[in-house]
Order: structure tokens, then sequence, then C-alpha cells
């Protein structure tokens, strides 16, 4: 029995990668949640029922930029969603991505056509690039940055890189782009539960309980 | 078993059957251009296969189903009439010789000596190396000795199909004969692969042609396939193309999309890593192929084809279960297997950050006490 390297990527090393994603993942929350919180023995500010809610509702309020400072972030967080949103819809409305994602929870749904899918990934390969110029030339952001974020940058990059290439069967055989293409999606699951790709699952999470201990200490946000 | 002696050139055969020289120059531009040759290979190729002796063929059948050798009898152009009583001297073919046993072997013997170094091989079936070759013999040789021996004095072997070029179904898992393609035994001859199960009739014979009338070996892929017939992969060439690029799958054989001939990725075509001509030259002298009607590439011209899952599930989709396609079940017991590791190791971890909590509160309660009067 031959393995050949599109072989290896859509199967031996999937299977690794998406064990380590998934076992990473709940690893790292179940780190996280099941860890003591400090009790706060201030007498709360506002009923438990309300600071609980005003957490959850935090995550959509906190989702937009502050009316005071739309001018200096507006640009950056629009950067952020049109990428996230174009980063999703080649993820779920791409034929080839949705046959990946069905074969895998037992379910299908009506995707976008190729052409369609081909123009929102140059649109957001082209935001990508904003961002990664944003990071390099903002000194603020620049400082901030270590490792991590370049990193998690250039997996994430590598898997829409090849993606095109392979829809666009560009370089490589066909074969090749495609192996190429699953075995970077296999580093980018990998890489996902250790580095800051993990925002994906504590955004939401951990803006909701800052704003809750806030709440609670009389600073609803 | 020729048609007359080798001694013969094609131009000569061809004379004798009243064929003119306009006539056999347009045909050979025909030919140079259905193997997608430069236009000025026509001429080039009159003029070679006029002055040619026609080339002695072997043609062996190891480990097979006769599938190739039907398919090569069924060539619309060239015919296989044409080939063997005009361009070439078949001078060994166990399925079509009249002649039987000792007779048959020491026609074998003959040709391999008399035209030994310049007889062009054709080899079909791979060849079983298991139980000391015996699931393969003939006059009591096993097949790998056969093709060792025919081997030596080749110009050129041509593997036909996919067994002989890539081990086929008889070398997929487990391999229960050893079965091995003909490049695995011989190393010191050029090969030409022609895959496929069967490879299409006109890509036998036209490479066969290739090669008489160029004398030379053409552009191989790294399969070692000629380019001319394996260059494009179906999908490329696929009439259901604009489908996959709209997006448009058929789910099942029998839905709308599978009426209205929308693409079959989703049924599990192998058109996008299947390299051959079958959306270009088709069968049956181009009246069709798989796909045209209605069934999605098996991508039989590729290596390992029959080990690389199931026919028809998606190539985009997930293939790491131990049923060789994903089943949901598999796929739960997957993930619930790595999300418990996952789970122990977060609780672990959980119980190591508690200890420290623990400890970094007793330190500062310490530290505390030490600071109160």
């Amino acid at each position: 029995m031959t393995l050949d390297l599109l072989g290896f990527a859509r199967g031996p090393a999937l299977k690794a990668a998406l064990a380590i994603f998934c076992a990473g993942v709940v690893w790292r929350i179940a780190a996280f949640a099941l860890l003591r919180i400090r009790r706060d023995l201030n007498r709360p500010r506002t009923s438990m029922l309300k600071y609980m809610s005003m957490g959850v509702l935090a995550i959509g309020t906190r989702s937009w930029p502050h009316p005071q400072f739309v001018k200096r972030t507006g640009a950056g967080e629009a950067l952020g969603y049109s990428y996230h949103l174009g980063l999703f819809a080649i993820l779920l409305l791409f034929g080839p991505h949705i046959e990946f994602l069905g074969s895998l929870f037992g379910f299908t749904w009506p995707g976008l056509p190729s052409g369609v899918i081909t123009g929102i990934s140059a649109v957001t390969l082209t935001l990508f690039l904003g961002v990664l110029y944003r990071r390099v030339t903002s000194r603020v952001i620049r400082m901030l940055s270590n490792f991590d974020d370049y990193f998690s940058w250039f997996v994430t990059m590598l898997v829409m890189v090849t993606g095109m290439a392979t829809t666009a069967h560009l370089g490589a055989r066909y074969e090749t782009l495609l192996a190429l293409h699953i075995l970077s999606v296999d580093l980018l699951l990998v890489w996902f539960p250790f580095g800051k790709l993990m925002h994906a699952f504590y955004i939401f999470p951990s803006r909701a309980i800052n704003s809750a201990i806030l709440a609670r200490k009389g600073a609803p946000s | 078993m020729s048609a007359s002696g080798p001694g013969l050139t094609v131009g000569e055969m061809l004379r004798k059957h009243g064929v003119s020289r306009r006539g056999f120059i347009k045909y050979c531009t025909a030919t140079a251009s259905a193997l997608a040759l430069p236009p000025w290979m026509g001429a080039a190729m009159a003029e070679q296969l006029r002055n040619a002796p026609r080339p002695s063929v072997v043609y062996l059948s190891f480990q097979e189903c006769t599938g190739c050798f039907e398919a090569f009898t069924r060539s619309f152009s060239p015919t296989i009439e044409h080939l063997m009583f005009d361009i070439i001297s078949l001078d060994y073919d166990d399925t079509l010789m009249a002649a039987s046993g000792t007779a048959a072997e020491s026609a074998l013997a003959s040709v391999m000596k008399e035209h030994f170094g310049r007889y062009v091989l054709i080899v079909d079936g791979s060849i079983p190396t298991g139980a000391s070759g015996a699931y393969c013999t003939s006059g009591g040789r096993s097949a790998e000795v056969i093709l060792r021996e025919a081997a030596k004095g080749a110009a050129v072997i041509l593997a036909v199909g996919t067994c002989s070029a890539f081990g086929g179904i008889p070398f997929a898992d487990p391999n229960p004969t050893g079965a091995w393609p003909v490049s695995a035994i011989v190393g010191d001859r050029p090969i030409i692969n022609v895959s496929g199960c069967p490879p299409i009739p006109e890509v036998i014979t036209g490479t066969l042609l290739q090669y008489v009338t160029t004398g030379s070996l053409p552009d191989l892929d790294e399969n070692r396939r000629p380019r001319a017939f394996y260059g494009n992969s179906i999908h490329d060439r696929c009439y259901r193309r604009p489908f996959y690029d709209e997006g448009k799958f058929a789910k099942t054989f029998d839905d709308e999309g599978a009426r209205n001939g929308w693409c079959l990725y989703e049924l599990g075509c192998k058109g996008p890593t299947t390299y051959n001509a079958c959306a270009t030259v088709k069968w049956n002298g181009g009246t069709s192929f798989p796909i045209e009607s209605g069934h999605g590439c098996i991508g039989c011209s590729e290596p390992g084809f029959w080990d690389k899952g199931s026919f028809y599930t998606a190539q985009a989709a997930a293939d790491f279960t131990k049923s060789g396609e994903t089943r949901p079940l598999e796929v739960l017991e997957f993930a619930g297997a790595t999300l418990t590791v996952g789970a122990v190791l977060g609780a672990g971890s959980a119980g190591v950050g508690r200890l420290r909590q623990h400890r970094s509160e007793l330190d500062e309660v310490a530290q505390n006490d030490k600071g109160t009067p």
C-alpha cells in the first residue's frame, strides 16, 4: 500500500493535528474554567443577576468602538472585522470546505460559487497584509507584539495562500497544492491551542467575565 | 504472427496496400495532431515511417484481466489492424497468436534473439513475486523471470495498464501475491507507463505509434507517462467544470443536479487528481467517458488508486478513520477520545494552578501576619 503526500496530509497528519487541536483547546479551556476564582469580599454594588447580565451584554457593547474613540480605533476595528468575516466566508461557504466539514459533522449547507469565494479570498488576503502593515508600522502595536502574533498571522496566511494556489492550480499539480494546503491547515490546528489563535474561544467569555467583575464593583461597561 | 515479413519498410507495406503518398501524409498529420505534437511533426513522421523498417513488438501478459488488451484491440485511430498490418510487426502476443505451447515459446525466443536491442516490449499486468513467482507462470517460468529475460533486449518497454505501470489492483493492500509494477523489476531499460484501468485504446496505440515514428521517448511526466495524454487533469478538461466553478454539485446520482449534469465532485469524482485523456480523447471513438455517463472518475490511471479510500467520498472530505472513509460514529469516537484527554489535562493543569493559588494566598497571609504588630 502506498501513502502519497496527499494521503499523508489528509490522513495521519490531519488526524494527529485534529487530535492535538481538540485536546489542546479543551485543555486550555478546562485549565482556566476549573481555576478557583478568588472570592471578592467587597459588598457588591448591584444584584448578582444585574452584574451577570451586564457581563453578557458587554459581549455586544464592547464589540463596537466606543463613540469617543471611533476616529482613533474605528479603522483598525473595521480592518479586523472585515478580514475575520472574509475568513469565515471562505471557511464556511466554499464547496470543498463544506464537504470537509460535512464529512466531520454529518451535514452540509449551501455554499457560494467558487468565483465569489476567489474574490472574497483576494480581498481578505489584501486586508491580511494590511493588518501586518499596521502591526509593523504602528509603534505601540509593534511593541506589544511578540513571536506569537507574527507566527499566528503567518500560519493563517499560509492556509489562505496555499488554498488560493490550490483553487487556481498555481505553481504545482493540484494534488501537491491540495496536500500543501491541508498540511498548512494541520500546522494551524496544531498551533491553535497554544498561541493567540485561542482568542477564538477566549474572547467572548473573557469580555463577559471582566465586565461582570467591573459591574459588581459598580463600574458597568 | 505478422501479416508479412518484417523486412519490408512501412512505406513499402503501404504502397503494397495501395495507400497514396498524399493520403499517408494526411494520416500522419492527423495522428500528430491527435498526439498533440507540433504541426511539422506530421511531415517528419511520414518521412521517418516511410523509410523505417516495421519494428518488432512483443506483447507479454502477466497478472491481469485482459481488459487492457481488450482496450488495445478497440482503438479507432489508429486501428489495431492498421498498426499490426502496416506499422508494426506484432511478433508475439499470447492472447492473439494461434501458436501455443513449445511453438509459442520458441517463437518468443527467436524474436528476442533476432531483434535483440531493437524490439518494443509491451507488458500488460503486474508481476507477482510471492511464493517464488508461482502465482503467474508460463511454460514453467515465472512472470518475473520472463520479464527480466525479455527486458534485456528491449529498446523500450511500454507498461500498458495501471497494473503494469503502478501495480494496480493486485498491488493494492494487502497485496497477497507480492505484485510489483514493471518499473520495480526492470531498472535499466527505458519505460513508458500507459496507465489506466484499462488505458484509453487510442492512448495505447498513439503512444506506440509515436515511439515507432519518432524513434525516441515522448515527453514523460514524473510517473513516466506521455505528457501528450497525461498532461492535464480530467477536472481541468471536464465539460462539467463550469458547474464546479459555479458551486453546482450533484448530491446523489438521481437528484436534480445529476439530471442537469452538474459537477460530480461531491459524489467522489477523482477528476481533480487524475491525469488522463478521458475528457478529451474519450472512449469508443470519442463517444463518451465515465463522467459523461453520469459516474465520477475513480482515478484509475493514478498510482495506488485502489487504496485511496472510497470512490464515492469527496476528495475534500477528511480521510482518517479505520474504514477508509469518514463515518460519523468513528468521528464521534475520535472526538470523544481527544476531548477526554484534553479535559483530563485541563483538570490536571487547573489542579496545579489551584495549588499555586493556595500557596500564594498562604504566603500573602504570612506576610500580612508579619507586618501586623
